[in-house]
């Protein structure tokens, strides 16, 4: 973070003001941390004014993108400054001010700043309130900092920042072992994407040489037949994969709603899981066709794979988890066939309709005491007449409601582009048919938690048999208080996104395809001539016919005759049992990845036990029973050879000396007289030795 | 005038005298007075070389000899000073009891 934290040089209006809109929510979340428990207020205040600055500056940024392409001018801005030196080569870091992250910003600001108002309703009796709104603020800026970033890298460390606040947040209830589970598993799944998208970055610099986007001609995006770019496509697919959980890495996100579901709001409907498509859309340029048609057949299949599942899941959470993987295999599809613009339009539309979703699912959990089985749930629209007018518009908007509904456009805009795709129509049908499935769960979901007569708690049996991943409640407590409607706080940011949800549609209609041409630079035109197109009159009219299908066999299914007691079969299930069970076990992926992957590894794990405890612990016992053998016989030369000598040869020294000290006895007159006795032998020697020589 | 050998007789029986005092006597101050006797033993074989030498004349001997005895006195105040040391911290004069720097 050091490095956004330098200022970039100097450019347009925005070169001083963008870099801060990542780094006061991070300088939120450093505050934050440092802050007591008890000092709620603080934290949540630090945070939501935090973000409410980022979505000043985003909301300016925006303006200027906006003013820049009404003009004609250039509406592409980059701020590159040097972060690291290896050697002679600079490694250099930018952020970036185009139209794309121009509306992904004020997005991720916007919708994270009523997710922000709404957490502090909805934890408002957690006691680890200051942490949580750290965590969030610690998100917030990391998910704009991948919106922002110039280059791969910083992207890329910002994308695995986006990983670690989404394992803290999913397990921010660790006291409970699911959580910490599902933690562990999104962050492992999500590792094995990213080991791709590492992978694919360090080709994509050995080959272009540059990981900025856009460096005034020289950064990789602008680059073009870049050798190899289908590879190094794919390998960052991939990292898309993990974090937008596509097929076959989406078993993560199910399981990820165990976190707060304001969490669940923010990380994995509107923002985390879309920086997959995100990235997509922002290495566009690299995308060849091989790699776009990969990117459609992902998504296609996630897209049906998942509206299957959601039909038959009886959490409320996890339908609406299995409808974001379905819908973000939507994004995949519409990137596939139709470009960034119709990818990016879904993308906006459903982070407001599906954060909406989740806000309305938490404020129905809230109000139910912790309640997440919709078996249990029922009635409650005379409970909560704002939350569920809300999830009704939010609904109508998911299932693609004719005209109204927000959903409609962008999902008419994908099928559109499928439909005009021409290496294959098998994505056109299955994109219809996820369309078709999205509008059924959605309604059988509304049925069982809106309509009929409560079921809340009228059956402990149940309860005390399922509800493993619930915190236990004492029932006496759930049976004496109603369900209620939550506290404003939380209803006023459903209400504004309602409003969004079905007003974000109509800037990408046909009519007024406002979002393509701003994302592709251009001014809008405003003419009625496209949406009377036969062909586009008709696929409208198709889809029109399969969100009012859906919703209509929904209704005949489940809104005929509302459920009355919880452990009463699904009406799917009475038709269908073997599919029922197929679908609501998940396709049994979970088991399947258990076998297959978690098996293997653990077999492996156990092979090298094995080979560590008999293979390698014996050539290590070997060297050192090897090592022990030889120093007892250095030791045994040590003491009979080196120090016999050695001793000898001391004692030999003591006894000299004893002797010689003799001689230093301390009395003058003994030396005297041998220097006398000396003296007289030299004089002796002088006179007469000398003179018989 | 006596011949030469007389004195160098004298002189060798003085200085005798005195390494035998030096020697064997066990108080320092009669050690310091043996070493004075053979100083000046040496002092006379000065005078009676001087006085039997080629150019008697010349006073060379007698210098060497008064220098030999202001020497010989400087050397005694040190030797008495020394032994005054001895006495205080050994509480005696006699050598032999001194005998700390025994190896």
């Amino acid at each position: 973070m050091l490095a956004i934290a330098q200022p970039p040089p100097e450019g347009g209006l925005e070169s001083g003001c963008l870099w801060l809109i990542p780094v006061l929510p991070l300088a939120a979340a450093g505050i934050g941390a440092l802050l007591g428990r008890r000092q709620r207020r603080i934290a949540a205040g630090l945070a939501i004014g935090s973000m409410l600055l980022a979505l000043i500056l985003s909301c300016r940024a925006f303006v200027e993108v906006l003013h820049r392409v009404g003009q004609g001018g250039v509406a592409r801005q980059s701020f590159n400054f040097h972060w690291l030196q290896f050697g002679d080569t600079w490694l250099t870091l930018g952020v970036v001010l185009d139209p794309l992250t121009a509306v992904m910003l004020v997005m991720v600001s916007f919708v994270g700043l009523l997710i922000f108002i709404y957490s502090v309703g909805y934890m408002a009796h957690d006691e680890n309130f200051a942490r949580f709104f750290c965590f969030l603020s610690l998100f917030a800026s990391a998910m704009l900092g991948v919106v922002i970033a110039n280059s791969l890298l910083l992207l890329f460390i910002c994308w695995e920042l986006v990983g670690l606040t989404s394992y803290l947040l999913i397990g921010f209830w660790y006291h409970k072992p699911s959580a910490a589970a599902a933690a562990k598993k999104a962050f492992i799944t999500t590792r094995i994407g990213d080991l791709a998208f590492l992978l694919g970055m360090v080709w994509l610099y050995s080959r272009a040489g540059t990981l900025l986007f856009y460096d005034a001609g020289r950064g990789c995006l602008e680059w073009t037949g870049l050798p190899a770019s289908t590879g190094i496509a794919l390998l960052i697919f991939c990292g898309a994969v993990g974090k937008s959980g596509q097929l076959p890495l989406h078993a993560w996100l199910p399981d990820a709603m165990e976190g707060p579901t304001p969490v669940s709001a923010l990380i994995h409907a509107a923002t985390m899981v879309a920086a997959g498509v995100f990235l997509v859309a922002r290495v566009y340029p690299l995308m060849g066709t091989t790699s776009l048609t990969v990117v459609t057949w992902v998504g296609a299949l996630t897209a049906l794979f998942a509206a299957t599942v959601a039909v038959a899941q009886t959490d409320i959470k996890r339908i609406l988890a299995y409808s974001t993987v379905s819908q973000l295999g939507f994004m995949m599809l519409g990137l596939g066939v139709g470009g960034v613009a119709v990818g990016m339009f879904h993308l906006l539309t459903h982070a407001f309709f599906k954060a909406l979703l989740f806000l309305g699912a938490g404020s129905v959990i809230h109000g139910c005491h912790e309640e997440q089985d919709i078996r249990r749930m029922g009635g409650l629209r005379r409970w909560m007449p704002v939350t569920f007018a809300t999830y009704v518009a939010g609904m109508l908007a998911l299932s693609g409601f004719p005209l109204i509904a927000s959903g409609f456009w962008s999902k008419d805009e994908i099928l559109h582009a499928a439909h005009a795709w021409t290496v294959s129509s098998w994505p056109f049908y299955l994109g219809l048919m996820a369309a078709f499935l999205t509008a059924f769960y959605m309604t059988r979901q509304v049925v069982y938690v809106f309509f009929g007569k409560s079921r809340l708690a009228r059956d402990p049996a149940i309860k005390a048999g399922q509800g493993g991943a619930l915190p236990a409640r004492p029932m006496v407590e759930r049976a004496a208080s109603e369900p209620h409607e939550s506290p404003r706080v939380m209803l006023v940011p459903l209400m504004i996104l309602a409003v969004f949800a079905v007003l974000l549609g109509f800037a990408g209609t046909p009519a007024w395809p406002w979002l393509r041409a701003f994302l592709e630079g251009r001014p809008a035109s405003f003419a009625f001539g496209p949406l009377l197109e036969p062909e586009a009159l008709w696929l409208m009219g198709l889809s029109s016919l399969v969100a009012l299908g859906g919703i209509g066999l929904g209704y005949w299914f489940y809104g005929r005759r509302p459920p009355v007691r919880t452990d009463e079969v699904d009406a799917l299930a009475r038709v269908q049992p073997e599919v029922f069970t197929l679908l609501e076990k998940q396709y049994f992926v979970d088991e399947i990845y258990q076998w297959s992957v978690v098996s293997f590894h653990a077999w492996w794990a156990r092979l090298c036990v094995q080979l560590d405890e008999w293979v390698w612990d014996f050539v290590v016992h070997l060297l050192a029973y090897a090592a022990v053998g030889l120093s007892w016989l250095n030791r045994f030369l040590d003491e009979y050879v080196v120090n016999g000598v050695f001793d000898q040869g001391c004692r030999g020294l003591t006894r000299g000396g004893a002797g010689l000290s003799h001689l230093q006895n301390g009395r003058v007159q003994r030396y005297l007289r041998v220097i006398a006795l000396a003296a007289a032998a030299l004089i002796w020697f002088l006179l007469w030795g000398w003179g018989a020589a | 005038m006596p011949p030469l050998p007389c004195y160098l007789l004298l002189a060798a029986m003085l200085f005798a005298i005195g390494l035998a005092a030096a020697l064997t006597r066990r108080n320092a101050i009669i050690v310091l007075i043996g070493i004075e006797l053979m100083l000046n033993a040496a002092n006379l074989n000065f005078i009676a070389f001087w006085r039997y030498g080629p150019n008697p004349e010349t006073l060379r001997g007698v210098l060497f000899v008064i220098f030999a005895i202001g020497v010989a006195a400087a050397e005694a105040a040190v030797g008495l000073a020394l032994i005054i040391a001895l006495h205080k911290h050994f509480k005696t004069t006699h050598v032999d009891q001194v005998d700390s720097m025994r190896g």
